[in-house]
């Protein structure tokens, strides 16, 4: 948070009406994102309700458990999910591009990767419990399982784990998404309610952003987006509702009317979630998606391709592995900002707020200075850029281009409302800036303290050579009946 | 107190006082600042009554499956003389528990009267204390002294004795999957048990020996990964207390606020019941939301005075502390002019109103040259009618 963004959000207030706080769409919407809608029983750590999945608006499947705490009727729902979602993967590969890898190598990279979507947090943190319980299941045995089941809780653990990789795009959860684009004039507890924080960004007809939040806070009519539902349905309609299938002794009418009832608390969640999609698509893509995504379909494509002689994920990672994925998650934090950044002036200007990035019109230009001082002439271009920003950067700081973050340079002076520049790089191999390169007099410019690349590459020990300070060596993990045993109730 | 000042049971208009109980503590340690919270808790006011009067009912609804996962996981714990509760103690945490006794201090010969009860806790306590007998001692009814006023607690807790010290001990139903929980709930339990040990340090205190020989080592036993077996997790409670030692310190005491309130206020339903709930003042946050029965009323009367807190505390933070949206929308829009204590924080806005106008103006004019006019999906319009004041 910020300034800029509290900002936005009091003229939310004024407008009474969710304000950008993007110009472009920072994440990638598929053509047909796998939307799921999880609900789950009360008081339970993961135990499943029902999911309503599908790739499209009017195709929903409701998937639901009649008796939750009924182990072979989880089995059996955590089977019917599998076999969608590993469908969705198994179908959203694309084609196979074929890259110049290490050593003349060539590396495979899919053209596509499956997105998936859930409403909200809860919703993310749901799917993660859910991957956790059900990926070392085993599927021979006293306790054996549907072959899906275990496939399924890898592939959810792993989409897990992509959501915490900053700029992931793979598992989105909807109120995150928006919020990354609008503010509204709610808090951020507030916003975490996904039909409230529609109501502030697209409020029907007839009705302000207040207006529609209040009405999105009554749970009758706007069910809570799971995955833990409302419980007053709980208390009135859900547990009547199994008490009587459970009496009926799994009478198909009696499931029947239970899922009907589970519908109406999932339905509403549903169709806001592919309204959201909706708006997210309707902004324009930034520069830096395609890259991202890029990186998305590379992990993709490597775990994919690496699933049959891969053990299912560590309870908890050993400590070569933790720091290795660290270091990941920071690095691609960096280049995420920096690249948003970069692809918008709305997140540029909280750098121009706190004084690392400035912006203004260039007053004064020498595109073809030479730097004559070493044993051969360098170009060295300088700009004196007009600002009103309060800059608190050094002389001497390097800084790079928004519009062009090759193009570099270093701060050289700051003083009189201006800030004067050297251009060092990104102008050509010659003596001569390329045409275009150089910014002229009357442009407006906007240079950034901010750049990605300051984490190196990772160097980390083998995990054979895990230092002694750290455990020593992790042993080898083995899976064990234990793991398949284990009680979920 | 002076005499003028309403007395406590005349707030609560005759009706029984209430306890403090796990979310009261837990709004009084999120918000203690907070004038009406204070008031209300301090006589055991209904809170719950007054918000449905107000026509603004608390959602804090809780699920029977909740309720009913929480309750059989307790007994589950507690059964045969709290059974699987020593072994875990013994085996998970390798303490040597030698013969135990365990008393239940819900009730006293029947009768729940917190006086009677608190009595009694006090009594086995001082001789657990002096003898070393007695183990567990579940449901003591203590008291703290919140705001100058003592305040009885109920809290869901057992008293452990071992070697010389008591623990707290915490059951909950959430889940430790892995040897991980959900930070928040971990948070609200250990803020929890830092009002409980601090309680019981107060008693012992109070009896005349050492407050130390309360632990600020707590026990949380929590359902182990997806199962129903319980786990015990050591969480030691020292940040906390200090926590809540500094917030209990800096309470405004309530015969304070109580010297300033008109003498016939009353919380009794009636007429004029949110007319009396507005004489005190409110401190209202978002997280308010989380843990008090009046939020809902609250909130209405912070955004009603476009308050920013309603917004959240770091978007008043961010706005260098300024209360009221009307006037940082000014200072940003450069339509008033900033005292002298205020100028820094107005020129910021002031610039983040140019930054944001700019950077906005900007793509509207890209938009409009690259493409073809598309459907405009970002809402940007502004309805000035409810410009807020």
């Amino acid at each position: 948070m910020s300034a800029l963004s509290a900002l936005a959000r009091l003229e939310a207030v004024r407008a009474g009406r969710a304000q950008p706080v993007a110009t472009v769409r920072h994440v990638h919407i598929a053509d047909a994102p796998l939307v799921l809608v999880p609900l789950k029983l009360a008081g339970e750590a993961a135990a499943p309700l029902a999911v309503m999945a599908g790739a499209a608006p009017d195709a929903p499947s409701l998937l639901i458990v009649p008796q939750p705490r009924n182990r072979d009727q989880r089995f059996a729902f955590a089977a019917s999910l599998a076999r969608l979602v590993l469908n969705h993967v198994e179908t959203h590969r694309g084609e196979v591009e074929e890259l110049p890898g290490k050593d003349g190598e060539v590396r495979l990279r899919y053209g596509d990767a499956p997105q998936l979507l859930v409403p909200n947090r809860g919703g993310v943190r749901f799917l993660r419990l859910l991957g956790r319980s059900t990926r070392f299941r085993s599927t021979e045995g006293a306790y054996a399982v549907d072959a899906a089941v275990p496939v399924l809780g890898r592939w959810l653990t792993w989409f897990a784990d992509r959501h915490d990789h900053p700029g992931s795009s793979l598992l989105g959860a909807a109120t995150e998404l928006l919020r990354l684009h609008w503010a509204t004039g709610q808090s951020s507890l507030e916003d975490g309610n996904l039909a409230a924080l529609m109501g502030w960004i697209d409020p029907p007809d007839g009705l302000d952003g207040p207006s529609a939040a209040a009405l999105a806070e009554d749970p009758v009519r706007w069910p809570p987006a799971g995955p833990a539902t409302d419980p007053t349905f709980d208390n009135e309609v859900l547990a009547p509702a199994i008490a009587a299938y459970d009496r009926s002794g799994g009478d198909a009418r009696a499931r029947e009317r239970l899922r009907a009832a589970i519908e109406t608390q999932v339905t509403p969640t549903w169709e806001l979630m592919w309204r959201a999609v909706g708006l997210l698509r309707a902004l324009p893509e930034a520069a830096g998606v395609a890259r991202r995504w890029e990186r998305d379909r590379d992990a993709f494509t490597h775990y994919h391709q690496t699933f049959g002689e891969a053990y299912p994920q560590a309870r908890r990672d050993p400590p070569v592995r933790a720091a290795r994925r660290l270091h990941d998650l920071e690095r691609a934090q960096e280049a995420y900002e920096a690249q948003r950044a970069f692809d918008d002036p709305l997140v540029m200007a909280e750098q121009r707020l706190t004084g690392a990035a400035f912006g203004g019109v260039v007053t004064e230009c020498h595109p073809e200075r030479l730097d004559e001082t070493g044993k051969r002439p360098k170009l060295r271009p300088l700009l004196r850029v007009a600002t009103g920003d309060p800059v608190r950067l050094e002389p001497g700081t390097p800084v790079c281009s928004a519009a062009r973050p090759a193009l570099k340079g270093r701060i050289v002076e700051i003083g009189g409302g201006g800030v004067l520049v050297e251009l060092t790089g990104g102008l050509g191999r010659r003596l001569v800036p390329e045409a275009g390169v150089v910014p002229v007099e009357g442009d407006r410019v906007c240079f950034t303290s901010r750049t990605e690349g300051s984490f190196g590459i990772a160097r980390f020990p083998d995990r054979e050579d895990t230092p002694w300070t750290h455990g020593g060596p992790p042993e080898d993990y083995v899976p064990t009946a234990d793991d398949a045993r284990e009680d979920w109730s | 107190m002076t005499e003028t000042a309403p007395d406590l049971d005349r707030l609560r208009g005759g009706a029984a006082p209430r306890n403090h109980d796990a979310r009261t503590i837990a709004a009084l340690t999120a918000n203690p600042g907070c004038a009406r919270r204070g008031v209300m808790d301090a006589a055991g006011v209904d809170k719950d009554a007054v918000a449905r009067a107000l026509g603004f009912p608390a959602p804090f609804g809780q699920s029977q499956f909740a309720i009913t996962r929480g309750n059989v996981f307790e007994q589950q714990v507690k059964a045969d003389g709290c059974a699987e509760l020593l072994t875990l103690l013994r085996e998970g945490l390798g303490l040597d528990v030698p013969e135990v006794a365990y008393d239940d201090l819900e009730t006293v010969a029947g009768n729940e009267g917190r006086e009677l009860r608190h009595i009694r806790t006090r009594r086995l306590l001082a001789r657990a204390l002096e003898t070393g007998e007695g183990t567990l001692f579940d449901h003591p009814l203590l008291r703290l002294d919140i705001g100058g006023r003592p305040a009885y607690l109920e809290p869901d807790v057992i008293a452990f004795q071992f070697a010389g010290r008591f623990h707290v001990i915490e059951i909950k139903s959430f889940a430790v999957v892995d040897g991980q929980a959900e930070p928040e709930q971990v948070a609200a339990a250990a803020r929890q048990s830092a009002v409980y040990v601090l309680a019981l340090r107060d008693l012992v205190a109070e009896l005349g020996h050492d407050p130390e020989r309360v632990s600020h080592e707590v026990f949380l036993v929590c359902p182990e990964n997806f199962s129903n077996r319980p786990a015990a997790t050591p969480v030691d409670v020292r940040p906390q207390l200090a926590v809540l030692r500094r917030q209990l310190a800096r309470l405004t005491r309530i015969d304070d606020i109580l010297a300033e309130l008109p003498a016939d206020l009353t919380f009794a339903p009636g007429e004029r019941l949110a007319e009396a709930v507005r004489t005190v003042e409110a401190r209202y946050a978002p997280e308010c939301m989380a843990g008090c029965e009046m939020a809902f009323f609250c909130r209405d009367e912070a955004r009603a005075c476009g308050a920013t807190g309603a917004l959240g505390r770091s978007v008043r933070d961010d706005l260098g502390g300024l209360d009221t949206i009307g006037t940082a929308l000014a200072l940003a829009d450069g339509d008033l002019d900033p005292a002298a204590d205020l100028a820094e924080t107005a020129a910021q806005l002031r610039l983040a109103s140019l930054l944001r106008a700019e950077a906005l103006e900007n793509a509207e004019a890209r938009r409009a040259a690259e493409a073809p006019p598309a459907p405009a999906a970002a809402p940007a319009a502004a309805i000035p009618e409810s410009r807020a004041s």
